[in-house]
């Protein structure tokens, strides 16, 4: 377990660092073309998506409980009402322990 | 500083007045994402020693790698039992976002290619939202600035939720569990606001991992639906030829408010 970690962490590490010193070293002032551009821009939400979900849902969805989904809906709720990132967080994280504490 | 009285993007020295102002008020911007940062620092950490990574790589993934979603990312995948390749393949791409960050911030760095290679580590998601001007330039002082107050919050938080060393019970009783998706979420509702092909690129990736977890594991989910991503590639979604030859430059749910 924790030479492959280290593996992982020296991998992901390098790979970080590449991507942020792609643009400013091999690219400079030009851009790629404004497609490319905009599926790059696309991977953030999808991936954000995709992540939220299969941490939610778990295996073959039977990782679903109601303190979690209900806390994420808060977080949701507190977002839309312009609260900031923190506070929306922490607001889903006080719904879903409450929960479990009243249960 | 106003953006008509900002400096040339690169051009002004780093012991200038101009430089250290503007670096200061990076710093101040940076307080306020400090806190936030080091909330999460402690949950990484905190999650980290729970899966087993201990003190010394969780302190060194936080120091090496600075990124809270490729780190969850890479914890959570591991911690599933998923693949070395698959985990860094997930968090590698959840950190292409920098790419594009990279080459949007790239014209108001200077320097050789290394030092430009070392400018461009400043590039976190706040960080970057701060020091941008507007009209694609950014303020490389006001950026260095921002960073150089949520690095040290970064690595802290993770130390002290490494020492903590809280129990799964402790982080389920607190909450802590939700603060990964949530944290995501939230990044998640501001990035569908930004365009319509957004949400419909959230929503295809949405439909892909939802199928893929009943067939696969999660980090091979994760990087299936990332195909979703592809629709930038298209001019989709758009009006369609014949709904612009009926209503002209004027669209029809304006066309329909103007009904008596």
């Amino acid at each position: 377990m924790q030479a492959s970690l280290w593996t992982a962490i020296a991998a992901v590490a390098a790979a970080s660092f590449a991507l942020k010193a792609a643009g400013p070293v091999l690219l400079g002032r030009r851009s790629l073309p404004a497609r490319a551009n905009r599926a790059i821009s696309l991977l953030a939400p999808v991936l954000l998506t995709a992540l939220v979900l299969t941490d939610v849902a778990g295996a073959r969805w039977n990782g679903l409980t109601w303190p979690i989904l209900l806390g994420l809906a808060a977080t949701t709720f507190s977002r839309l009402l312009k609260a900031p990132s923190l506070a929306a967080v922490i607001v889903g994280m006080l719904v879903t322990a409450g929960i479990r504490f009243i249960a | 500083m106003t953006e008509s009285q900002a400096p040339a993007p690169g051009g002004e020295l780093d012991s200038s007045p101009c430089f250290r102002a503007s670096f200061l008020g990076g710093m101040r911007v940076g307080a306020g994402l400090g806190v936030a940062v080091f909330v999460l620092g402690l949950t990484f950490g905190t999650l980290a020693r729970a899966d087993g990574w201990g003190l010394v790589a969780s302190l060194a993934g936080s120091m090496a790698i600075f990124s809270s979603s490729a780190q969850f990312t890479l914890a959570t995948v591991l911690s599933r039992g998923g693949a070395i390749p698959a985990a860094v393949a997930a968090a590698a791409l959840i950190n292409a976002r920098f790419l594009s960050m990279g080459l949007a911030v790239a014209p108001s760095l200077k320097g050789g290619r290394w030092r430009r290679s070392l400018e461009g580590q400043a590039v976190v998601d706040g960080s970057w939202i701060a020091a941008h001007l507007g009209g694609g330039r950014f303020d490389r002082a006001r950026l260095m600035g921002a960073t150089a107050v949520q690095y040290p919050a970064w690595v802290g938080g993770t130390a002290l939720g490494t020492l903590l060393a809280l129990t799964q019970r402790q982080i389920e009783a607190f909450g802590l569990d939700l603060m990964f998706p949530a944290y995501f979420l939230v990044m998640l509702i501001d990035e569908l606001r930004v365009s319509a092909q957004a949400r419909y690129a959230a929503l295809t990736g949405a439909a892909l991992a939802s199928g893929l977890v009943f067939i696969t594991s999660s980090s091979l989910a994760v990087i299936g639906a990332t195909g979703a991503a592809l629709l930038g590639l298209t001019d989709f979604p758009r009006r369609s030829k014949l709904c612009k030859q009926a209503y002209g430059q004027q669209s029809p749910p304006s066309l329909l408010r103007a009904l008596p």
